[in-house]
C-alpha cells in the first residue's frame, strides 16, 4: 500500500477527469485548427466544422442516435434548461403540467420552480424508501394539460435507476414527451435512445472522462419530430435550438470522450461493480452502517453509505486530504439541511446528515478501493469515540426520544 | 473550504474528549443541538466546590470539523476558570480564536450555548438560579 498515489479520487459523479487520450485529440483544436465552426467561406472554418460534424457522429452513434439529434450546450444543466423551459414553450398550447420527481438533480428541480412562478404546474413524484418510484404512479400523475414528463437515468447521490422504458410508454400513450436527465449514465452505462423511448436527454462531458464546458441535449427528430424553443438568441446555431459560437476543441473532445466510452464501456462497467462491492463489503461490516437506495437497481459507479452517529462532513475531515468523497451532510449551507434526496427517501435527518457517497470510475484501482475502506473505517471509528450519539446508542438510550432544542 | 490550522489541529487531537459522572453532584452537564441539524454538543463540567472553580471539562460532539474544534477549545478555556468567569465566555471569543468563517460561526454559538447550559445544570444542582441570558442567535 505505501506506492499509492495519494490523494485518492472516489468522486466521479462530481467531475471526471479528462482521460489524456481525449485532451490530446483537442489540443491543435486550441492553436492549428482554431477556426469557427460557422465560418462558411475558409478552410479554417471548414476544418472546424468537419471536426463539430465527426464529434457529433461520435456522440450521436453512443446513444443510438441519428447525428441531427445532438445540440450541442456548455454542459448538462443549460440542456436540462433547454429541454425543460424550450419544450413549455414550444408545446405551451397544449398544456402547462409537468411530471417530474423530488429526487431529481436542482438543475431540474430549479427549472421547475422557476416555471411554477410562470403558472406551470409541476408534480413532484415521491419515491419510496430505495430510491424507487413505479410506472403507475406517474400514470396516475398524468393530466390531458400534461406536455412533459422528467425522470432523471441514474441518481446522482444515491445511483438508483427508475423503469424508464414503461414511464415512456406511458408518456407517448398520451401524447407527452419524455425527458430523462442522463449526466450520470451516458458514457458510463449503456444508453439508447430508441430502447429507451426518449424525446429529450441532457448530458455532459465531464461526467465522462471528457472536458468541462460542454454538453448535448438529444433531441428527437422522428416518432415524434420533438422541437424546443431556445432559451439563448443569437446568430441560430444548432439548428435554431441553441445559438453561440461553438466549443470546437471542447466538443471535439466530448466526441473522442463517446468513442472512447463505447469501446471500454462493457471493461470499465464490470470493473466499477467488482470494485464497488468489494468497497461495500469492507465498510459494511462496521456497526449501524447502512446502504442508501435499491441495492438491486443502480448504476455501478455509487455507492451511498450512512455511518449512525457520525456526521458525514465532521467524518470526511478524517480523511479528506487523502480520500475524496462527497457528503450529504450540509453544514456549510446556510440551512443547513442535509440532502434533500437522502430525505425523500426517508431517512431520518441524522442519518441523511451522517451520508458519504464513494463514486467510481474508468481509473479506480483496487488498492484504491482498500486503502480508502481502512481510511474510512478509522475515521468512523474515531468520530465515533468523539461522538455523544454513538454513546448514548451503546448505553442504549433511544435518541429518537431524547426532546433536542431545536437551534 | 480549507479550514484553519487551529481547527485542524483541535480536530485531530481533540482536547478533553470524554465523559464525567453526570450523577454527581459538582459536575454540570449541558447537551445542545439536535441531530437533524447536524449538530450535537455534550459538555460537562466538574467543580470543586471549595473553589469554586472547574477543575475538569469533558466533551463529546456529533458535528463537522469545526463544531468538534469549538467545543474542543472550550473545554481548555473553561478549565482553571470560576463558574462565574465562564459564563462570560462569549460565541465571537471562540470564531476569532479559531478563525471560523461566516458558515461555521453556529458551531461557535453552540459551544456557547453549550457552556451555559453546563453552567446552569451545575448552577440548579447546587440550589442556584439559573442565569439568565439573551436568546442565541437562532439558526
Amino acid at each position: 500500500m505505501s506506492d499509492i498515489q495519494l490523494p485518492i479520487y472516489l468522486d466521479n459523479s462530481s467531475t471526471t477527469p479528462t482521460d489524456p487520450r481525449v485532451v490530446e485529440t483537442m489540443i491543435p483544436y486550441f492553436t492549428n485548427v482554431f477556426g469557427n465552426a460557422s465560418s462558411r467561406n475558409h478552410p479554417f472554418g471548414w476544418q472546424a466544422e468537419e471536426a463539430v460534424d465527426t464529434a457529433r457522429e461520435q456522440i450521436a452513434q453512443l446513444i443510438g442516435a441519428n447525428s441531427k439529434e445532438i445540440i450541442f450546450t456548455s454542459g448538462a444543466t443549460e440542456a436540462i434548461n433547454l429541454a425543460i423551459k424550450g419544450a413549455v414553450d414550444m408545446y405551451a398550447r397544449k398544456g402547462k403540467h409537468i411530471i417530474t420527481a423530488r429526487t431529481e438533480h436542482k438543475a431540474v428541480l430549479d427549472t421547475c420552480k422557476n416555471l411554477q412562478k410562470k403558472g406551470v404546474d409541476v408534480t413532484y413524484l415521491e419515491v419510496d424508501g430505495k430510491g424507487m418510484l413505479t410506472p403507475e404512479q406517474v400514470a396516475a400523475a398524468v393530466r390531458p394539460d400534461t406536455v412533459l414528463i422528467c425522470l432523471m437515468m441514474v441518481n446522482n447521490e444515491v445511483g438508483v435507476m427508475q423503469p424508464l422504458a414503461p414511464i415512456a410508454k406511458i408518456a407517448h400513450d398520451n401524447g407527452i414527451l419524455f425527458m430523462t436527465d442522463a449526466t450520470q449514465a451516458v458514457g458510463k452505462l449503456p444508453v439508447n435512445v430508441n430502447e429507451y423511448g426518449i424525446d429529450l436527454m441532457p448530458f455532459t462531458a465531464h461526467k465522462m472522462y471528457g472536458p468541462k464546458g460542454v454538453g448535448a441535449l438529444y433531441v428527437r427528430r422522428k416518432r415524434p419530430r420533438v422541437k424546443v424553443t431556445a432559451q439563448i438568441d443569437g446568430g441560430g446555431h444548432e439548428r435554431g435550438m441553441r445559438s453561440g459560437t461553438l466549443n470546437v476543441p471542447g466538443i471535439v473532445g466530448f466526441g473522442k470522450a463517446a468513442e472512447l466510452a463505447r469501446l471500454e464501456m462493457a471493461e470499465d462497467m464490470a470493473r466499477a461493480a467488482t470494485l464497488r462491492d468489494r468497497l461495500e463489503q469492507n465498510l459494511l461490516q462496521l456497526e449501524e452502517s447502512y446502504l442508501n437506495g435499491d441495492a438491486a437497481h443502480r448504476t455501478p459507479y455509487i455507492s451511498n453509505i450512512s455511518f449512525k452517529h457520525v456526521e458525514g462532513e465532521g467524518l470526511m475531515m478524517g480523511f479528506n486530504q487523502e480520500i475524496a468523497v462527497s457528503s450529504g451532510s450540509a453544514c456549510t449551507s446556510a440551512s443547513l439541511e442535509p440532502s434533500y434526496v437522502l430525505t425523500a427517501l426517508g431517512l431520518d435527518d441524522e442519518l441523511a446528515h451522517s451520508s458519504i457517497r464513494f463514486s467510481l470510475g474508468r481509473f479506480t484501482t483496487e488498492a484504491q478501493i482498500d486503502y480508502a475502506a481502512e481510511k474510512v473505517k478509522d475515521a468512523v471509528n474515531r468520530m465515533r469515540e468523539l461522538s455523544p450519539l454513538w454513546e448514548m446508542f451503546k448505553e442504549g438510550i433511544d435518541i429518537s426520544k431524547i426532546e433536542w432544542a431545536e437551534h | 473550504m480549507a479550514y484553519s490550522d487551529k481547527v485542524l489541529d483541535h480536530y485531530h487531537n481533540p482536547r478533553n474528549v470524554g465523559t464525567l459522572n453526570k450523577s454527581k453532584k459538582n459536575v454540570g452537564t449541558g447537551l445542545v443541538g439536535a441531530p437533524e441539524c447536524g449538530d450535537v454538543m455534550r459538555l460537562q463540567i466538574e467543580v470543586d466546590d471549595a473553589t469554586g472553580l472547574i477543575t475538569d471539562a469533558k466533551f463529546k460532539t456529533f458535528g463537522c470539523g469545526s463544531a468538534i474544534a469549538s467545543s474542543s477549545l472550550a473545554t481548555e478555556w473553561l478549565k482553571g476558570k470560576t463558574v462565574d468567569e465562564a459564563a462570560t465566555i462569549d460565541n465571537m471569543d471562540i470564531v476569532e480564536e479559531l478563525a471560523l468563517p461566516p458558515v461555521k460561526i453556529h458551531c461557535s454559538v453552540l459551544a456557547e450555548d453549550a457552556i451555559v447550559a453546563a453552567i446552569n445544570d451545575y448552577r440548579v444542582k447546587n440550589g442556584l438560579a439559573p442565569i439568565e441570558r439573551e436568546e442565541s442567535i437562532v439558526h
